[in-house]
Order: C-alpha cells, then structure tokens, then sequence
C-alpha cells in the first residue's frame, strides 16, 4: 500500500502536447533518420566500406575534419577574448558588438558564402592585399577554414559569456590578496572555471562546422582531392544518382554528429554540475 | 578638516591599489579590446559590409530590378509560401514540446530534450540526402509515388520538409528554458480559480513566454528562409519552380550576376539584421524583468 498518494495533476493537456510532440518528431525526424539508417544497412559491408574508404572521399574527411578542428581552435581563442571583452570591459558600441556576435547564426550560409568568396578573391577588398603577401585564401584550404570559422564564430562567445558574468569576483580577489600577479590569477583561477563552457563551445563550434555546407562551397572551389569538403561529396554523388555511395558517407558524417552531440550533452552537464 | 581629508585620500590610493590587483592594466585593456574588435571588424562587419555593398553600388534602380526580375520574385513567392507552412507548425511543435517538458515530469525527458535538438547537430546536406533516399525516384518510395504520380523530391513538399527538419529545434529550445523558469504555479492558481486550460494558456502562459516566443518564430523564420545545403538536395534547382532565395542566389552567383546574387542577398541579410534586433530586444526585456523581481 503506498502512503502517499500521487497528486492529482490540476494542469491539463499532457496527452495533447505530449502526444504531437511525439508525432511531429516521429514524422519529421525519427522516422526519416530511422529509414535512412536502414537502408544503409541493406548495403553489403564490401559496398559500405568500398564507398566510405574511396581516395577522394578520405581526402575530404581530412580537410572536412582538419579544417573544422583548426577552425573551433580559432574560435575558441578569440571567442574566449571577445566574451572577456565583452564582460569585463566598457567601450563606446559594445551593446551593438554584443548583438552582431549572433549574425553568423542568422546570416544564411549562401550569403556569407558569397560574400566571402568576394572579399577575399585577388582582387577582393581583403584578398588584394593578402595577395602583397603572398597569401591566397579564395580557392584553397585557408579558405574552407575561413568559411568554418565564420560560421563557428557565435558558439564558444555565447558559452563563455553568461559563465563568466557569474563568476563571483572574491575568487579573484581573494587569489589577489594571496599574492597571485593577476596573469596568474587568469590562468590559476578563471581559467579552470571557464573550462567546461570553453570546451561546450569548442565542441558546438567543431560540430557546427564539421556538417557545414553553403558557406563553404563558394570560397572553396571545389578542387578535388584538395578543397573538397566532405557534405559537398554527398552532394554530388545525389546529384550523380550514386544513392549507395552518398548514404554511406552520409552515415559516416551522421555517426561523427551523433558522437558530438554525446561529448557536448557530457560538456553541459559537466558545466551545469561546476555552477549549479 | 585636514584628518578627514587625509584618511579620504588614503582611501583613494587602496582602492585604486586594490583594483589594480584585480583588473588588467589600461594598455593591456586597450589592446584585448583592440584584438578582439579587429577580429569582429573582419569576420563579422566586412562580410555584411560587402553585401550591402555589392547589392546598392549601382543604384537603387539596378537592385529594384534585380529584386522584380520574374525568377527572383518566384523564389521569393515559393520562400514565403515555404515558411508560411513551416514555421507555424514548428511554433506548435515548440509551445507543444515547452508544456509537456516544461508543466509536467516524466521518465525520459532528458532524452526527448536530445531528441528535440538532435537536428541541429545533423549536416544540412545529411537531411536532404535522408529524404532523397526515401522519396526520390530511385528511393525507397519512388516508385510507389511516381505511380500515383505524386512529386517530393524536386518539388515543394520536399523542400517543406527539410527546411521543417532543419529547423524544428528553434522554437522548442528558445521556450524550454523559458517556461521550466517560470515553473507552473502561476498556472495552478488560474486553474484552482476555475478557469480552462485554453484560456489559462492564452491569458497566463503566453504573456509570459512572449518574448522568447516572439524570437524563436523569428529566428526559425530566418533560418528557414535562409536553409541552404538540405534544399540544394532536394530542389533539383529548376528555375521559377523550385528554386528558393538562396538556392537563387547561388544561381546568379554562378552565371557571374553577383550584382543581382548580392541584391536578392540584401533581403535575407535585413531579415538576420531584423533577427539579431530582435534577440538584443528579447535579452533587455529578461534583463529589466530581473532586476524588478530583484527589487
């Protein structure tokens, strides 16, 4: 016998909600992925491997990999200054600066794709005096990194932010007051209590980039073997009819999201277990 | 006098000594701030600069005839007819989603909350090629529509459908937080008073996730509006059928019309300038709701 009764719920309509959540989910996302998985697993192991392991395919998950991790590296060193700066200092505009953070994330990618492209082509407004240098970022692996951090640029900035105004300022002054020079202070004591939002950042932003697409495609070029980002082979080979070869590197690239969306959900609980 | 004067100053000095302690040094200040605008400047104001740039340089008159030439104005009729079926069903899909998380427990709802936002972490070009594979003509389901002649892939309930997948978590995500924050005693209260559910919900619920409301339509709208790679894959691109905004643009990309590509980009770049307006909007509405029930 149990003593204590459940509570009548006095708010109604669980049923109702819960079940469209359930049937809009079902029909537009868990159904579709589920019959997508499926139908690689019709796929013999020998087709599976032959079209996941194909040289230009490997050269892509390289530059789709590497330029994503370089690009997350960026972003979080200077997506750590800019929440810094954003937090700790004033300036004239810094309300403004704030809001634009968020325009890689509103921006469609076909725009900032082109627009890009035209800055940093030769004789682009950046490209021109790149070029004095020698640097060329149109139409090369610099520029498939410039496209993903681009893109990126919003993840570690908003995970660093909000962590960083509720850091209590005692931690600083009492290391302060212990004797600690204030770069020590940073690395001893900020630091570490930035890490797990650095890292959720990081992880979003290597993620976000890893599966980019529209941003990238205009300023790559598209060179095989050597600008060719991974989505973009996917796509290809749908437009080829080569529905085997596409589902398989499609489930690769599912598996590397699903993966990631495992270490950031382990990231925000270990960030939430730090400052709850 | 002169001791109060004094003891001021000393004051003075340690909380200067005392901030120096814990703050950067002014050059040290001047130069992150530096650092991290010019970043911001170059990734962020350049890019936005350009399109305007590239979209009014000739004039008014060239942009207003690139934006009413008959196949900008087809992708920008099938844009909006595309977002007035997705995004209203994405909001119910997201108050819906809010209220059983929010408003109730149950086993699993770390999971659901995963699920809900599982779509985001998925390539753009992953969700196209996942519907492909399922209604295209050499899909799973191809033949079965091409012999009931219907059309998926390479017509709009394609497109409907990805840019849906695309952009299911947006609005969910915004109220989740939202409404688990407000928790559900205002509700109780309304409904202990006799009111209904509906008019609970209507009167008590939704002036208080308004704003987060408000951006997660916006914000799902722009991302719909602007959903690129999944619609790349499913459109077959035909010209004043299914091309969508973006897909045009990189149409006129593509033929070297970059003054028309930026134009019809001048659109969809307000719309995100709109988008972020509206979230710094948002955010100082939380702020000042904070510090009244601070006070």
């Amino acid at each position: 016998m149990s003593i204590t009764l459940p509570r009548r719920r006095v708010i109604p309509g669980f049923g109702l909600t819960m079940g469209f959540t359930l049937l809009y989910l079902g029909l537009v996302f868990l159904i579709p992925v589920g019959a997508f998985l499926l139908y690689t697993t019709t796929m013999s192991w020998e087709t599976f491997w032959n079209a996941v392991t194909q040289r230009q395919v490997v050269a892509s998950y390289k530059l789709s990999f590497g330029g994503s991790l370089i690009a997350a590296t960026i972003n979080l060193v200077f997506g750590a200054l800019v929440a810094w700066v954003l937090v700790r200092y004033r300036f004239p505009g810094k309300r403004l600066v704030d809001a634009l953070v968020d325009l890689p994330f509103a921006l469609p990618t076909a725009v900032a794709g082109i627009a890009l492209v035209t800055l940093y082509a030769s004789s682009g407004w950046v490209g021109q005096y790149l070029d004095l240098f020698g640097i060329r970022v149109a139409y090369t692996q610099l520029g498939v990194i410039v496209a993903l951090t681009y893109i990126g640029l919003p993840f570690v900035v908003r995970t660093v932010q909000p962590v960083l105004e509720d850091l209590e300022a005692e931690w600083e002054e009492a290391s302060a007051s212990l004797g600690a020079d204030r770069f020590t202070t940073v690395r001893r004591v900020i630091l570490p209590a930035l890490l797990p939002a650095l890292l959720t950042g990081y992880a979003l932003a290597f993620a976000r980039a890893l599966g980019e697409y529209g941003s990238v495609v205009f300023i790559s070029g598209n060179l095989p073997f050597r600008t060719e980002i991974t989505p973009l082979l996917i796509v290809a080979k749908a437009e080829q009819y080569d529905y085997h070869g596409a589902a398989a590197i499609g489930t690769v690239m599912l598996l590397a999201a699903f993966i990631m969306l495992l270490v950031i959900n382990g990231l925000q609980w270990w960030t939430s277990r730090r400052h709850g | 006098m002169t001791t109060s004067t004094t003891v001021l100053e000393t004051n003075d000095t340690l909380a200067t000594r005392w901030r120096r302690a814990t703050e950067e040094p002014a050059w040290l200040r001047l130069t992150l701030i530096g650092v991290a605008l010019t970043f911001l400047a170059l990734f962020l104001v350049l890019p936005l600069t350009v399109v305007l740039y590239g979209a009014f340089e000739q004039g008014l008159d060239v942009w207003y005839a690139a934006i009413r030439d008959p196949d900008a104005m087809a992708a920008i009729r099938l844009t909006l007819l595309i977002v007035a079926i997705v995004v209203p069903l994405n909001t119910l899909f997201g108050i819906a989603a809010a209220w059983a998380i929010a408003k109730f427990e149950f086993r699993g709802k770390p999971i659901l909350i995963s699920l809900i936002d599982m779509p985001f972490a998925i390539s753009p070009v992953v969700v196209g090629l996942i519907f492909v594979i399922l209604f295209g003509s050499q899909g799973w389901l191809g033949p079965w529509l091409s012999s009931h002649d219907l059309r998926i892939i390479f017509a709009v309930p394609g497109i409907v459908i990805v840019i849906a997948f695309g952009t299911l978590p947006f609005i969910a995500r915004e109220l989740i937080p939202l409404m688990q924050q407000q928790g559900k005693e205002e509700e109780e209260a309304s409904l202990t008073l006799g009111a209904s559910g509906w008019k609970t919900f209507w009167y008590v619920t939704l002036p208080n996730i308004k704003w987060g409301l408000i951006y997660g339509i916006i914000l799902c709208n722009a991302r719909a509006m602007g959903e690129f790679g999944a619609v790349a894959v499913v459109s077959g691109r035909i010209r004043g059928e299914t091309n969508t905004m973006p897909l045009h643009i990189e149409v006129l990309y593509n033929e070297y019309m970059f003054t028309a590509a930026f134009a019809v980009s001048s659109l969809l770049t307000g719309l995100a300038l709109v988008t972020i307006a509206i979230k710094s909007v948002v955010e100082w509405h939380d702020e000042r709701r904070q510090r009244l029930a601070a006070n």
